[in-house]
């Protein structure tokens, strides 16, 4: 048996889509400068044509033939030298189309393996938001915006070469940052990309995170039924039409809460969320009607809080609010909890008011992908100011 | 006035008998059944039975939605969800229109629909051809059909109560497709005993959809999408279904023969002057008067031939048919269907029954397969006798090819 490698990338359907085979692709041609064999594949049941939905694709490289079979006699590998998320808010979890629970983004880590992040978060923020692990592994910033795109556009500033000058650095006997470079110029005749791809190397440092170290919670797990334990004919019993819930300050029941999947939360399907101004709302009706998801439950006092487990982030809400800065999309790196904000603000309207102006202060970009034309010729520059000078 | 009614009600029980054609038995027996949903679309040799559900309906005979759709898919779409929805439906077509409806037929039985349909068996295109030829019903033979081959007029309409009793059966819950063969059965008029209400009432029950029932006060999500982690459980739930239609035929068929005073024998196959046989020909459908009369004419001449007529091809009664077929030196199979590039380049049909005699602890008796018939062909009596002598020859070890194509001009 010679070495096997296995290295996952953690993406976002469609915006990253192609972001992801990139590096996958690139890590196996990187790995054959060496005369490494390897595979890149994504998980198909993924469906990562979904938008946002945490998708996955893996690059298994090996030494010889047959131990490269010996990798792929399992499709998805059991555990990885290291996982790449290219977008930091993937470190709260990982809930794919296909996977029926929250996968922590370190699930599959090997001892001592490591977590790829881009990001322009610090280290701890990262950290915290991660699962915690029985062993200690390390963690490493690709420092930039998370690279977000459409399926028919690629933006190209760089991110893909980055992460393989990072990968260079931490897994030497994986592939050189020589054989990265003469990858790159064989793909896309790129010296740029190349000098990215080796300040990145560089810059490279991990540290190490210890079990102690990361969000404590115990992620929602989902046992499959048997055969004969499921009905029959593909019916499902519906989720019941919902139900109205209590004021926290008043004890009044009233509003309307829609039942909801129990299975699938949608708690890191999103890279934003909404956040609400209860103040400023005029109860126009318009995000309730307008969310794709029936996000919104209506409250006792006839306001519209959107609920983290329904809600994917797409930012409708925002788009069709009449009213300024009353629902803003906020990162999700800012929250470290899906608490409902409308009781938040019940209980407390002046704590309220300075944690929401704290939210939106710095009102981020909305990073869903493609809008407009000329979209990414305004953006690129800025990243590639970050990966020439860090 | 009390005897009068009492000799009403009496006479209600008492079968009238009618000259119909195969197709007309079927509609019957939908309106014995009071099926609430039938989708027709023109197509010969099944546009028969639409015409005649069409006549009944305007002549106030029979009460249900007749639905003429734009085409065979939405045809058997309709009849799916009316069926989730807990109507009692009828459906039908055939060759390429049967073909045309594919995508709608392959979810049917996933869905577990208890539709029960009538195939006109016809040719497939091209040539464009109305005669029969079975391809066309046994293109859904691995997808959970149940299918059943009749060869007269009164088997027609009794198949088609039974299959409504066996389809709704909460145990099973799969779709059932009747066929007729193009012609010799679709357009032909014999005499048939049509029962009466009463007794179809007593046999056939309401369908129930239960649990699975398709309504607003039954919230249900129906085929939703599911990934690896779910299919194949669907699968055997489906595996499951099929298996236990056997049991569930044949109490059909017990009742049926209680309440209806008719009797099958073994529902699975019909057997035919196989207690002395030394040889036996198979095949389904209007096939066999031919080889039944040349059966009597040959036996005139010493020689000892029986014929198994396959009745239900899915289910397919395996472990029966080996055990009936060990008694023979040798069987063959006339089929009148293809299966181009299948082993032995045989039949549908010949290809089954091999393979139903492989696991067999018994005796297992030489099988050829004889190509026959095919796009309305008649399968004539000295076809017959050539085939026998044929099977004769691999009775006594001669070598000869397993597939033989009979009434072919060469």
């Amino acid at each position: 048996m010679g070495r096997l490698f296995a290295i996952e990338i953690i993406y976002r359907g469609i915006f990253q889509k192609t972001l992801g085979k990139h590096i996958s692709r690139s890590i196996v041609l990187a790995a054959h400068k060496e005369d490494k064999l390897g595979i890149s594949f994504g998980r198909y049941g993924d469906s990562p044509e979904r938008n946002g939905i945490p998708a996955k694709n893996f690059a298994i490289v090996a030494t010889d033939e047959q131990t490269l079979e010996e990798g792929m006699a399992k499709y998805e590998p059991k555990e990885v030298d290291i996982t790449i998320a290219v977008d930091d808010t993937l470190c709260k979890g990982v809930e794919s189309w296909a996977w029926y629970g929250l996968q922590p983004v370190n699930r599959l880590l090997k001892s001592g393996g490591t977590l790829i992040v881009t990001s322009r978060e610090q280290p701890e923020a990262l950290i915290e938001m991660a699962h915690r692990k029985e062993y200690p592994y390390k963690l490493a910033i690709v420092k930039g915006t998370p690279s977000f795109s459409g399926l028919w556009v690629y933006k190209d500033d760089h991110t893909d070469v980055r992460i393989l000058g990072a990968i260079a650095r931490i897994l030497p006997e994986l592939f050189s940052l020589e054989s990265v470079q003469k990858a790159i110029m064989d793909e896309w005749h790129d010296e740029l990309k190349a000098t990215s791809a080796g300040k990145s190397y560089e810059r490279t440092t991990s540290l190490t995170v210890q079990p102690n170290q990361g969000n404590p919670e115990e992620p929602y797990r989902f046992d499959f039924p048997k055969w004969h334990e499921m009905g029959e004919g593909i019916a499902i019993p519906s989720i019941p039409a919902g139900h109205g819930f209590e004021d926290p300050t008043t004890h009044a029941v009233g509003g309307f809460r829609p039942d909801r999947n129990p299975t699938f939360k949608k708690f890191s399907t999103r890279t934003m969320r909404p956040v609400v101004n209860f103040d400023t709302c005029i109860k126009c009706t318009l995000c309730w009607l307008q969310c794709p998801d029936s996000c919104f439950d209506v409250t006792p006092d006839g306001l519209y809080d959107a609920n983290m487990q329904a809600c994917c982030g797409c930012g409708v809400c925002e788009a069709v609010c009449p009213v300024k800065d009353c629902v803003t999309m906020v990162n999700e790196t800012e929250f470290r909890d899906n608490a409902s904000q409308w009781e938040m603000w019940r209980k407390d309207k002046e704590g309220y008011k300075t944690w929401l102006e704290e939210k939106i202060k710095s009102h981020p970009e909305r990073s869903h992908g493609f809008r407009y034309r000329g979209q990414y010729e305004e953006q690129v520059p800025e990243m590639l100011e970050i990966a020439r000078e860090g | 006035m009390a005897p009068v009614a009492t000799a009403v009600e009496e006479e209600r029980k008492i079968d009238e008998t009618a000259l119909i054609t195969g197709s007309e038995a079927i509609a019957v027996a939908c309106k014995l059944a009071d099926v609430d949903v039938i989708t027709a679309y023109p197509i010969r040799p099944y546009d028969t039975v639409m015409q005649y559900v069409a006549k009944l309906v305007a002549n106030g005979e029979m009460d249900c939605e007749y639905i003429v759709a734009e085409g065979e898919h939405s045809q058997f779409e309709i009849v799916k969800h009316a069926s989730a929805c807990g109507a009692r439906v009828f459906c039908g077509s055939s060759g390429v229109g049967w073909m045309y409806a594919m995508e709608a037929l392959t979810v049917t039985p996933a869905l577990r629909i208890p539709m029960v349909v009538m195939v006109g068996n016809r040719a497939l295109d091209d040539p464009g051809a109305f005669g029969v030829e079975h391809n066309d019903a046994l293109a859904v033979r691995d997808l959970g059909w149940q299918l059943v081959w009749v060869d007269n007029a009164q088997e027609a309409l009794d198949t088609a109560l039974i299959a409504y009793r066996v389809a709704e059966d909460r145990r099973i819950f799969l779709p059932c497709a009747i066929s007729c063969d193009g012609a010799f059965l679709t357009h032909s008029q014999a005499l048939v005993k049509i029962p009466s209400q009463e007794k179809v009432n007593e046999f056939l029950p309401r369908y129930n959809r239960a649990d699975l029932l398709l309504h607003p006060d039954n919230p249900i999500t129906v085929a939703p999408q599911a990934n690896e982690d779910w299919v194949m459980e669907i699968r055997r739930q489906n595996y499951a279904a099929m298996e236990r239609t056997f049991g569930v035929i044949k109490e059909a068929y017990a009742d049926f023969e209680r309440i209806l005073g008719r009797s099958y024998g073994n529902p699975f196959f019909e057997e035919y002057q196989t207690d002395d046989a030394d040889v036996v020909l198979m095949g389904m459908g209007t096939l066999s008067t031919p080889v039944k009369v040349a059966i009597r004419q040959m036996r005139k001449q010493g020689k000892k031939v029986g014929f198994v007529r396959m009745r239900w091809f899915r289910p397919f009664a395996a472990e029966d048919l080996a055990k009936s077929l060990g008694r023979f030196s040798a069987v063959g199979v006339i089929d009148r269907d293809y299966s181009f590039g299948s082993p032995y380049l045989g039949g549908v049909l010949a290809g089954e029954v091999r393979h139903a005699l492989y696991p067999s602890p018994g005796k297992r008796p030489p099988v050829l397969g004889f190509i026959c018939g095919l796009g309305g062909r008649e399968v004539t009596v000295p076809d017959v006798e050539r085939m026998t002598d044929s099977v004769y020859k691999a009775a006594e070890g001669k070598v000869q090819p397993l597939t033989q194509w009979i009434g072919l001009r060469e």
